[in-house]
């Protein structure tokens, strides 16, 4: 096939016009949500855990994570009173299927559930060589699956451990916070299935929100605050002996 | 050591030997143009816009399907349910919570219809009795506690509270 000058001169731009197009992308997923409105956290109040795990159930239900791995989990933890600084935790199967009886009684017993804290400081963020994980102008830590090595700086910077390499996919996987979800109006697969609103989204930007307004009335607390990293999950009722 | 004395009209000499050095600056300023056209290629156009990352990334994560509908979408319809379990113990419980993921019978309610739930699995995730439970919580043994009946024998689930007294022997 022959081309002649003329025919390259227009189809240049033609091509440059394509190029364009690959480049822009998809567009905005969510035309409604504006996300300089949101800025997103969670509450987690402990008085109210049964430890029943509907919300790891619910979240790999949701978010396909393959088994053995967790984006949410619930630990049980075991405190006797002389041993506060060495409490005994266990999470079978991350409390996907409920916990059997406690080994021992007495002393403190209780369920903390655990995922991504979305810290506004996140460490995570700040090791990615290439740019794949962020934290999104309303507070959510994500990551891109296109643009993540796989390197695991990441999950070895997180000091909550929340999260994983994907074994189908070998990228980093975690907490979205379930942004296809609350993108769209709804609340994450957790907190829609706890059954006894222990987990419920908050948009920290929002005056008007009831669960904002129970965090600024109310003594709550962040895992490792020593961290300094900003922690967005807001735990009500949490123990000294939890790490 | 006396220092050997300066040769003649060295400075002239290396200027014009100096054609070597502008080829030298004239090929990195090649390369430097073709690494910011190729650059400008390769680099997403959303990239940097939020900050180091490719921030169409957002819409594509925000752009997943759902698999739980939302307790909003079933009440649209099952609304004389809501209204059973609005007056009960069970209202913070969601519908999803123990019937499942029901998006796909959303978009189609006519065929995909939630399966049928077996009580004697479903409320002992919650009900079985464990120290870590808070105490105000209703706890029982369930292999105890009915006798090996099912649970919906006595409890209707929507509102478990026992009205009638023929529900209990």
């Amino acid at each position: 096939m022959n081309i002649t000058r003329r025919q390259l001169l227009i189809l240049l731009p033609a091509a440059v016009v394509a190029w364009d197009y690959i480049l822009a992308g998809t567009p905005e997923a969510s035309p409604n949500y504006n996300m300089d409105e949101h800025w997103w956290g969670m509450l987690i109040d402990l008085t109210k855990c049964i430890g029943c795990g509907s919300c790891v159930r619910a979240c790999q239900l949701e978010n396909q994570v393959p088994d053995g791995y967790f984006r949410t989990w619930v630990e049980r933890y075991h405190a006797a009173d002389w041993q506060e600084e060495y409490p005994q935790v266990d999470s079978p199967d991350g409390g996907k299927n409920g916990f059997p009886p406690a080994k021992e009684s007495g002393g403190k017993n209780f369920f903390v559930p655990k995922l991504c804290n979305h810290c506004a400081e996140s460490p995570c963020t700040q090791v990615c060589p290439v740019g794949a994980t962020f934290v999104t102008p309303d507070g959510v830590v994500l990551v891109d699956q296109t643009y993540c090595l796989g390197c695991r700086y990441c999950v070895q910077a997180c000091p909550y451990g929340c999260r994983f390499i994907n074994p189908a996919t070998l990228t980093a996987n975690k907490c979205t916070l379930c942004y296809h979800r609350i993108t769209k109006g709804l609340t994450t697969a957790c907190c829609e299935n706890c059954p006894t609103g222990t987990r419920q989204l908050a948009n920290l930007k929002d005056p008007n929100d009831p669960v904002y307004e129970f965090i600024r009335t109310h003594s709550v607390q962040v895992l490792k605050p020593q961290m300094a990293t900003r922690s967005k999950c807001f735990y009500y009722g949490l123990d000294g002996s939890v790490r | 050591m006396p220092a050997p004395p300066a040769p003649v009209g060295t400075t002239m000499k290396s200027f014009k030997d100096a054609e070597h050095l502008f080829r030298l600056a004239a090929v990195f300023l090649a390369g430097f143009i073709l690494f910011l056209v190729v650059r400008s290629l390769l680099v997403p156009r959303s990239f940097g816009r939020y900050g180091h990352y490719r921030a169409n990334a957002i819409g594509e994560i925000a752009a997943r399907p759902i698999s739980y509908a939302g307790h909003q979408a079933c009440e649209n319809c099952h609304s004389d349910i809501v209204d059973v379990k609005s007056k009960g113990v069970h209202k913070t419980v969601n519908c999803e919570s123990c019937h499942g993921p029901q998006a796909k019978h959303v978009d189609d309610p006519g065929s995909v219809t939630p399966a049928k739930l077996d009580t004697m699995a479903l409320c002992p995730r919650c009900h079985q009795a464990n120290i870590a439970k808070p105490k105000a919580f209703p706890q029982v043994d369930a292999a105890d506690h009915s006798g090996g009946a099912a649970c919906n024998t006595c409890h209707q689930p929507h509102s478990p509270v026992i009205t009638s007294a023929g529900g209990v022997q």
